[in-house]
């Protein structure tokens, strides 16, 4: 109490440092209003982010704390128990002692607390910690799994000498860092050279030594194969301390281990040069590729790391194709990826087109008059509605403009393929018969199907078919007109006699022609200057203008955006089930038959649950101090509007 | 020579077991499926058609009380039950489902100005113009035992409202002062007051439950907090609100129902402007009441009609009137958001749909998911002229239109004449106000 009172009459003290602080009681009280006010607007202001997050959320489903529908436990279901036998007594006295629970035998207090001490935000980001942790792991398993898979052996081996190569750099380092390591691993070492001694690994004993020792005579690749193994057995073999003899030894070693015979095969294989393959034992290639083996480590090394890249670079392009794959399988499988592709873009190229075709309109109708009523506003009138024709009906009593316009005749054939209500019925159109046919050589839909041959004949059956009217000289003269019609005409403003002498035949002068005949400027390009074979309109078309949107609706910020809004159907005739259900789902989902309470505190912000009496930890007190300072600005501001407001 | 075969997978067309939904084969591919907009639009015209005609809101009306009624309230635990007091003093159970009186009480003398049940469902409270608050089992008593109160208090003054803690065993009163009692003391634990003014509504915040708001005859709407041992702060308006609710799910936000035929929307943090105003009764507002999700709230007015509005929209979205519907005086939204009730002068209560075109009872599958998509198509397309003109169209009763265009006119005319003032006096003298500022007469603390 007395903290309490101190920390007020510091606040009091800190309010009034600008002014000079009264004493009367009158003002104190006023004071403390002021203060327990702010403090309960604090202490509001922490349901903030629970309310603007429920703002924000696409979906809530009411009631908000819903229990599982899994199975219960039995002390749940059996709630109305009660201690009937001395036994049971007895136990239960024991469990009063130890604090187990009784009533509820659940949950401990302990237990419970601890439930309690990890809030659902922090059970999130633990959650999703732990999820990455377990999407690692799992790419790492993949990974491993698929190098393992991979039967390349070239591969392998190349992986295993840079994993040694590295192991080596590694060893190199722990000598200095960390000697004891060092040594431990070379008595791991060691001991990998005392096995591989007595092993019988690598000596070219095994089958398939023999099996190349046999193809050796013949195959170039075989016979190194095998001088590879009794390399590596020399290597495995090594000692390592002391490398300098042994090293000879081994050597030679190796090349006793050879059989005679292999050096009698033929090292190149030459199908042009017959006189070589009766060569007996030859020397130099063995000496050839010893050497080159011993000269070219350097390069091998750079050659193994280009290698591995090239692996890398290989197993990536191999995804990347799979996925488009994965993509286009829905589709087609059987098609070539390139096809795919092309397919794709091609698809995209004509939707964009269509797209834009379809937004054409509403940039059109963006100067219709009459939008004098708000968002909000009902249309409320004493027409009742009972069924559609009514509705149908509605339109005319409600829409006061019925706009006819002394328009061109109408023809404006890409509007009519974006706008349905527009079902004037259309002659031949010159579109209709020439573009498909571009459309069919550029869009490979049905390229199983339709053979070049047949286009041919397509295309000459409607050269035939219109063989008598020459539609593509119409149509030119028809866009021509059009586009002179498009154009402003000069004004002329001169007046015969005025500055000059009057009658018949004379013409007006040419300073006259200059000033008075007015050119207008000229109109903004037409769309389709540069299509050859489009007309498009650009009249307002009445008809469809009633269906138009004429202002920008308030979200949007642009056309732009708001045509994109519709432009994504959402329907099951485009989408699929899953898609749908997810684009359709409703905002507020509430139960039929339950009662959806009030938001009860202690669920949503814990912390409020284990400060009673208003004490808590610092992070809260830090909260509460900056909504404090909010509340003191707003209000310091809210002040100025008063005074305004008595000024008054 | 190569020869082309048709071949085709099994596992393309053929069910696992004959009890597996036919397959289906779709193709989604574009091209198949043209004309996705203008489809789509005649689809929406279509739906928001149907949901105008399907709009049947009305679905019941209670009759039996012999006056007007003048408070409704809910049963805590059960969705079938609800509670009504009227003018003549008696309090009648209604069964909703059956659509029948379950039980009627003659409670007090006079008006019955108050209702509220106990958090538990087991008892409800009662006030009186015969300055008593009773507490009534909900429980009716066994055959041929007198009605009688669990609890009776005699106050000093005339209760005029009544509201029950969200789970204590406290309830506040209002009427000359705002008293907070425990349920086992016959005096209240602490009272209220700021000046002399009769209160005519109080209401415990469901959500910070130790937060209290009242109405007050002054024209103010005061806070309380329970722990404190003054009110916190006081609004004023221009003129007096008459009931006014708090939003379940918004802790810091309530709405009250005003005599100058609007409601106002107040967060309590920020009391000297009003968040939203909302405009559309032609006469004073009476009664108010949240949905449970805390998205909108339904208004009772003296103009014959309830009105449903967005939390943060000024418009409403939905008007509900009968011919026989006189002043509506009591409104509740029921606690599975679906249902609203009024309660008028003509001595009954009317239930009505809180979503006109909604389909009543079990859905199918389909059917929901149709109608999910429905919703959508008409949320999309709310822009286009044709959809928004049908979805928008409400009928009224003449004389509320003739009134509403008055109105307009009205208020046309005064805002013409302070731009008149305006520009007729020196620059900055007449400071220009926005409607939310222009109610708000004060804030005391």
């Amino acid at each position: 109490m007395l903290q309490k009172r101190l920390a007020l009459k510091r606040a009091v003290f800190d309010r009034g440092k600008e002014k000079v602080f009264f004493t009367l009681p009158l003002r104190n009280f006023n004071q403390t209003l002021g203060i327990a006010y702010e403090k309960t607007a604090a202490e509001v202001s922490c349901w903030r982010n629970i309310i603007l997050q429920n703002q924000k959320a696409e979906q809530m489903v009411f009631p908000l704390n819903q229990e599982s529908s899994g199975p219960k436990r039995v002390e749940q279901v059996v709630a109305g128990w009660k201690v009937q036998t001395p036994l049971e007594q007895e136990i239960f006295r024991l469990l009063h002692i130890n604090s187990q629970p009784v009533a509820d035998p659940v949950l401990t207090p302990v237990e419970e607390q601890s439930l309690k001490a990890m809030s659902l935000e922090e059970a999130k980001i633990r959650r999703a910690e732990l999820q990455k942790a377990r999407a690692l792991q799992s790419y790492y398993e993949a990974k491993a799994k698929r190098e393992k898979k991979i039967k390349s052996k070239k591969y392998h081996k190349v992986q295993k000498k840079a994993k040694c190569k590295d192991f080596l750099k590694q060893f190199d380092e722990m000598v200095k860092t960390n000697p004891e390591g060092a040594l431990e691993e070379l008595k791991k070492m060691e001991l990998s050279r005392m096995e591989e001694r007595m092993s019988l690994k690598h000596q070219n004993s095994g089958k398939w030594a023999k099996s190349k020792a046999i193809m050796a005579k013949y195959d170039d690749s075989a016979r190194k194969a095998m001088q590879e193994q009794l390399q590596m057995n020399k290597d495995l073999t090594q000692k390592i301390v002391v490398p300098s003899d042994d090293e000879h030894e081994s050597n030679e070693e190796g090349l006793e281990t050879v059989p005679d015979f292999v050096n009698d095969s033929e090292p190149v294989i030459d199908s042009v040069n017959p006189w070589m393959r009766g060569q007996l034992t030859h020397e130099e290639p063995e000496v050839s590729c010893v050497t080159t083996e011993d000269v070219q480590t350097a390069e091998e090394e750079n050659e193994e790391e280009e290698l591995v890249g090239e692996f890398e670079r290989k197993r990536k392009l191999r995804q990347v194709s799979d996925k488009e794959e994965e993509e286009e399988e829905e589709e087609d499988d059987d098609e070539e990826e390139e096809d795919v592709s092309e397919f794709n873009t091609l698809f995209r190229l004509m939707r964009s087109e269509k797209t834009l075709e379809g937004s054409n309109p509403t940039r059109e109708g963006l100067n219709t008059p009459g939008q004098e009523d708000e968002d909000g506003l009902l249309n409320e009138g004493q027409v009742r509605v009972r069924n559609i024709e009514d509705l149908e009906v509605l339109g005319e009593v409600v829409d006061p403009q019925p706009i006819a316009e002394p328009s061109l005749p109408q023809t404006a054939a890409v509007e009519a393929t974006s706008e349905p209500p527009n079902k004037k019925k259309r002659e031949i159109d010159l579109k209709e018969v020439l573009t498909k046919e571009a459309k069919a050589v550029k869009v490979p839909f049905l390229p199983t199907v339709v053979d070049e041959e047949e286009r041919d004949e397509q295309i000459s059956i409607i050269k035939e078919a219109f063989a008598g009217d020459d539609v593509i000289s119409d149509f030119i003269k028809d866009k021509s007109k059009r586009e002179a019609a498009g154009r402003p005409e000069v004004v002329d403003l001169t007046l015969p006699g005025w500055g000059e002498w009057g009658g018949v035949g004379l013409k007006p002068p040419r300073w006259k022609r200059k000033r008075f005949r007015i050119k207008a400027a000229p109109p903004p390009p037409r769309q389709d200057q540069k299509l050859p074979d489009v007309i498009i309109s650009e009249n307002r078309n009445a008809s469809v203008a009633a269906h138009q949107v004429s202002q920008l609706p308030f979200p949007f910020q642009n056309t732009a955006q708001f045509e994109s809004s519709i432009r994504t159907p959402i329907g099951p005739t485009w989408n699929t089930q899953s898609v749908v259900k997810n684009m359709t789902k409703p905002k507020v989902i509430t139960k039929m038959g339950a009662i959806i309470e009030p938001m009860v505190k202690e669920h949503f912000i814990k912390n409020k649950t284990t400060t009673p009496g208003g004490k808590g930890p610092a992070i809260m007190l830090g909260e509460n101090k900056r909504a404090k300072e909010g509340a003191k600005r707003s209000s310091e501001k809210h002040r100025g509007r008063r005074s305004q407001k008595r000024r008054k | 020579m190569k020869v082309k075969v048709l071949c085709r997978n099994p596992d393309d067309y053929v069910r696992e077991t004959t009890r597996d939904i036919q397959r289906v084969p779709r193709n989604y591919d574009p091209t198949l499926h043209p004309f996705e907009v203008p489809r789509e639009y005649t689809r929406a015209l279509n739906a928001t058609k149907l949901e105008r005609v399907f709009a049947k809101p009305f679905v019941a009306s209670l009759d039996g009380h012999r006056d007007g009624i003048s408070c409704i309230t809910k049963h805590a635990k059960s969705l079938s039950t609800v509670i009504s007091g009227a003018c003549d003093g008696e309090v009648k159970l209604w069964n909703l489902p059956k659509q029948e009186c379950l039980r009627t009480v003659q409670a007090h003398e006079g008006f019955v100005r108050g209702i509220c049940s106990r958090f538990c469902g087991t008892s409800f409270f009662t006030v009186g113009d015969d300055k008593t608050i009773k507490q009534w089992n909900l429980e009716a008593p066994g055959y041929g035992v007198r009605e009688e109160p669990i609890n009776t208090i005699l106050g000093k003054a005339v209760f005029t409202g009544i509201d029950h803690h969200q789970r204590e065993s406290t309830f506040v009163t209002c009427g000359q002062t705002v008293d907070i009692w425990d349920e086992q003391r016959s005096s209240p634990i602490r009272s209220f007051s700021w000046g002399v003014d009769s209160f005519s509504c109080v209401r415990y915040n469901p959500v910070e439950t130790e937060l209290l708001a009242s109405c007050a005859s002054d024209r103010s709407i005061v806070l309380y907090d329970t722990r404190e041992s003054a009110p916190l702060r006081k609004v004023v308006m221009q003129l007096r609100s008459n009931t006014l609710c708090w939003n379940p799910m918004e802790a810091y936000y309530f709405t009250c129902a005003n005599e100058d035929y609007n409601l106002y929307t107040y967060d309590i943090r920020h009391l000297d402007v009003p968040v939203t105003v909302h405009m559309d009764h032609v006469s004073a507002v009476l009664d108010v009441d949240y949905s449970p999700t805390g998205r909108e709230f339904v208004s009772a007015s003296f103009d014959k009609t309830i009105r449903i509005f967005p939390k943060d929209k000024g418009h409403s979205r939905e008007v509900y009137h009968t011919k026989r519907m006189q002043h509506v005086i009591c409104v509740r939204w029921s606690a599975d958001n679906k249902y609203v009730l009024s309660g008028s002068d003509e001595m009954n209560i009317r239930l009505w749909k809180a979503n006109a075109s909604e389909k009543l009872g079990l859905l199918s599958t389909r059917e929901k998911a149709a109608a999910h998509y429905n919703k959508k198509l008409i949320e999309k397309f709310q822009h286009h002229p044709q959809v928004r003109r049908i979805a928008r169209h409400r009928h009224l009763p003449g004389d509320i239109l003739k009134q509403k265009r008055e109105q307009r006119e009205m208020k046309e005319a005064r805002r013409r004449r302070e731009q008149n003032v305006r520009k007729h006096s020196k620059p900055g003298s007449v400071p220009l106000l926005t409607e939310k500022e222009k109610h708000v007469v004060a804030v005391v603390e």
